[in-house]
């Protein structure tokens, strides 16, 4: 039988670099925040001749916008096109921006995205509520369904933590790959982190009910024997529920793709993250905790 | 098969049956209220704003929650006469106002249109003097005219509120609403009879026009008795009291019940009502005649224009028309593609309980999209991924309990055992997993709610829909579909539930 628990030093390592790197990523080039959270006007526009790129900036600065960040934006050969990323602008200037662009050939109507900065703080403190309440939520509801168990709290928390690993991972993959995938930090992807910690914890919660279920007839067996026990009978459920929700979601991933693929892959990324975590973390962590290593655990990762 | 399993089964084919009803049969939906799937506005693109009122400037004796219901009043007024489908107009909050508005892709338009203040007008109606040579439409005493008539509502030279960028004037005629009586509706320009010019008067040798800014204190419905009709009151301040007895003056000397005797109250340029004045009137008066709804609705209207509500656009998204009816195929297409693949791996996987999972799956999304269809749930972008989310997690339940059964077999329990025993042993971890997905769901419910993310909303619904019913698809449809295959004995063989690969494992284990 494959022994699960011996290598936990392991796992938790392995989390542990994709989590720092993660957080390198993050220090270097920051994370891909969305307009929803920053705040700011963000626009798209085109042009049937080229445009300098360097007109557009001093277009900007004119008008009393030097801040703008201008990216040009694939079109065909003969067109051009450009994303402009600037602080709020009031619907006058807004007005006037639009003239002056139509002034110097812009084709079509403005695209035209914005969020006040209030708006965008409140967003961002409702969203990050949001997630701590579920956590919360959790956290109490998991303490509680495993109440006769000694020290249900344990549960409770080590899938709390599971949870937490795969936000974290979630938003390292982002901070990572969110310049090469054009990805973005926003209301959508916050709605797939809190789907993902759903998720994670209802895979979490079947390797517990197991564990629960074995420990009442354990008999001379050790925590740690359970615990491996319980993971090795969920194993195949584990595996096959999370492949046959992969392939729904890779299914729209591949054939939906536009607008909804940041979403689709904070939904990948977190049940890939959150069948590990069930597997690899939580349970690992109840007998971190059950053996008291806690501290060895540290030194040893460390060195690890 | 026990009464219970009878009736399941019953209940099981019953409701199958409605679903699939509902879904193929365009008129059953129909009886049942509903106009089939509603797309949100990812998917039809449209124009997303959301408001902020300023109460800054706010009447000490006004209730913020009267003016912003005014406000919110005026502006699906202003909204529905742009003829979109289904638009959204939801307040945030204490003072913020969402608004959706599918099919407008040009958000200068839409916001000229919804205007930046809430002032109500009034206007005088005069007949046209007919210009080539057509006969003028014979005004009854009764009001009631033998040819359309047609009100022009045309901005005096008072008018503070410019025309509408790209909005079209709205034309009016006199025909017969549900109750029989004639009363203005709109009609083509080209059977134009009458105008409505701004209703002024002149004070200190200044010709000014009469709007709900003069109103003295709010605009009341008051009915006396449980049978009598409601009746709507206002007071003039002094100005306004000034230009009301100048302008009833002038309209009670027109001829009874004619359209020149009625006073017409439009909302900026959009027609609200034209009520028939009966004798001059200065400070206060009553309109009368109206039904309840109609008092409360009018009495909104005036309410909100009696005071100055400036509203700040504080997020605007352009959300992109073209995605709409690609992302419904792609999305028919992925989901199609996602249970054929499911399925596929169900049936190798647990073979004969694989097969009739397959089953309930099919009528778990039979059922979720029939529901979608009667709710009034609008399907957004994320809406439908919650959905075919929830069709791989559906899934769960039922490999909870296949899993469990095939380690029954394995401890050597009769087929029939076993499977009795996965369902009820399995039952603790699909309850306690589920109830934590519809943790996150309601968190999310309520955090799209607060934040003004129809998206985010649908997304919870769907997805919560979606777990309810994959419960009692696994725990109800599945369990006694197997019941009623168990009874017909043909499959209780051991190798429909476990093939021979995972059988020399089962013995290779030593178990």
């Amino acid at each position: 039988m494959f022994n699960f628990v011996n290598n936990r030093r392991y796992y938790f390592a392995l989390s542990s670099v994709v989590i720092i790197c993660g957080i390198i990523f993050a220090i270097i080039s920051g994370l891909p925040w969305g307009i929803e959270f920053t705040g700011g006007s963000i626009m798209t526009i085109g042009f049937d001749e080229p445009v300098e790129k360097d007109n557009i900036a001093s277009l900007f600065a004119d008008k009393g916008h030097p801040e703008a960040q201008i990216q040009s934006i694939e079109t065909d050969e003969t067109k051009c096109g450009y994303i402009i990323q600037t602080k709020e602008l009031t619907d006058a200037e807004q007005t006037q921006i639009a003239n002056s662009l139509r002034e110097i050939g812009m084709t079509g109507e403005l695209e035209f995205d914005s969020v006040s900065n209030p708006i965008a703080d409140e967003k961002a403190r409702g969203a990050a509520i949001a997630v701590v309440i579920a956590a919360v939520a959790i956290l109490i509801y998991i303490s509680w369904a495993f109440r006769k168990l000694p020290k249900p709290f344990r549960y409770g928390t080590c899938a709390v933590i599971a949870l937490i690993h795969d936000v974290l991972v979630v938003i390292a993959f982002f901070a990572i790959f969110g310049s090469t995938l054009n990805l973005e930090i926003n209301l959508i992807f916050i709605t797939g982190l809190l789907t993902v910690i759903g998720y994670s914890v209802n895979n979490t919660i079947v390797v517990f009910d197991r564990i629960r279920e074995n420990l009442g007839k354990a008999g001379r067996q050790g925590f740690t024997t359970v615990v491996n026990n319980s993971l090795m009978e969920t194993l195949s459920r584990s595996l096959n529920t999370s492949l046959t929700t992969l392939m729904a979601v890779a299914s729209v991933y591949l054939f939906v793709g536009e607008n909804i693929e940041s979403f689709m892959l904070v939904l990948i990324v977190g049940i890939i993250a959150g069948t590990y975590s069930s597997l690899f973390i939580a349970s690992q962590l109840l007998i971190v905790w059950e053996t008291g290593e806690f501290g060895r655990l540290f030194r040893r990762t460390q060195t690890a | 098969m026990r009464t219970r399993d009878k009736v399941l089964l019953l209940l099981t084919v019953v409701l199958t049956a409605l679903a699939l009803m509902t879904l193929f049969w365009p008129s059953f939906g129909e009886a049942m209220n509903r106009d089939g799937l509603q797309l949100g506005l990812e998917l039809e693109g449209g124009a997303h704003l959301v408001y902020e009122a300023d109460f800054s400037e706010l009447p000490e004796d006004t209730d913020p929650d009267d003016a912003m219901s005014g406000v919110m009043a005026v502006i699906e007024k202003r909204i529905n006469t742009y003829g979109v489908s289904e638009p959204v107009i939801q307040k945030i909050g204490e003072d913020r106002i969402l608004i959706q508005i599918p099919g407008i892709d040009d958000l200068e338009e839409a916001k000229a249109r919804i205007g930046e203040t809430a002032l109500i007008k009034f206007k005088e109606f005069v007949l046209i003097e007919p210009e080539n040579g057509g006969t003028p439409a014979q005004t009854t005493g009764s009001g009631v005219t033998t040819s359309p008539v047609t009100i022009i509502p045309i901005e005096g030279p008072l008018s503070e509120i410019p025309e509408f960028k790209g909005g079209s004037p709205v034309f009016f005629a006199l025909l017969p609403d549900e109750d029989g009586n004639m009363d203005l509706t709109e009609v083509p320009k080209e059977e134009a009879k009458y105008k409505a010019i701004p209703a002024t008067g002149v004070i200190g040798g200044k010709e000014i026009e009469l709007t709900s800014q003069y109103f003295k204190g709010k605009v009341e419905v008051r009915t006396y008795s449980s049978n009598s009709q409601p009746e709507l009151y206002f007071e003039w301040n002094s100005t306004g009291a000034e230009l009301f007895q100048q302008i009833t003056t002038r309209l009670s000397a027109k001829e009874e019940n004619s359209v020149e005797r009625r006073l017409g109250i439009f909302v900026g340029n959009v027609y609200e009502d034209a009520p028939h004045v009966n004798e001059p009137i200065r400070e206060s008066g009553v309109i009368t005649g109206l039904s309840y709804d109609e008092a409360t609705h009018l009495q909104n209207f005036l309410n909100a224009g009696r005071i100055d509500v400036p509203l700040h656009t504080i997020e605007q998204h352009d959300v992109d028309p073209t995605l709409g009816d690609k992302f419904v195929d792609w999305s028919i297409q992925a989901g199609i593609i996602g249970m054929l693949l499911i399925i596929f791996f169900l049936i190798v996987y647990y073979r004969m309980p694989g097969a009739v999972a397959s089953i309930a799956l099919l009528i778990y999304a039979a059922l979720v999209l029939a529901i979608f269809q009667l709710w009034p749930i609008t399907l957004t972008l994320a809406g439908i991924a919650g959905f075919i989310l929830s069709i791989g997690m559906a899934v769960d339940a039922n490999v909870l309990i296949f899993e469990r059964m095939k380690e029954e077999i394995r401890a050597g329990r009769t087929l029939r055992a076993s499977m009795e025993l996965g369902f009820n042993r399995a039952w603790s971890a699909i309850r306690d997993s589920n109830v934590s997905t519809l943790i996150t769901c309601l968190v999310l419910g309520i955090m799209g709610n607060k934040l003004g993310a129809p998206s985010v909303e649908g997304f919870a619904w769907t997805l919560g829909i979606g777990v309810l019913m994959s419960m009692f698809s696994a725990i109800v449809i599945t369990r006694t579909l197997m019941r009623f295959l168990g009874t017909t004995g043909v499959v209780n063989q051991r190798a429909l539930y476990i093939s021979a690969m995972q059988e020399k494992m089962l013995s290779g284990e030593g178990r």
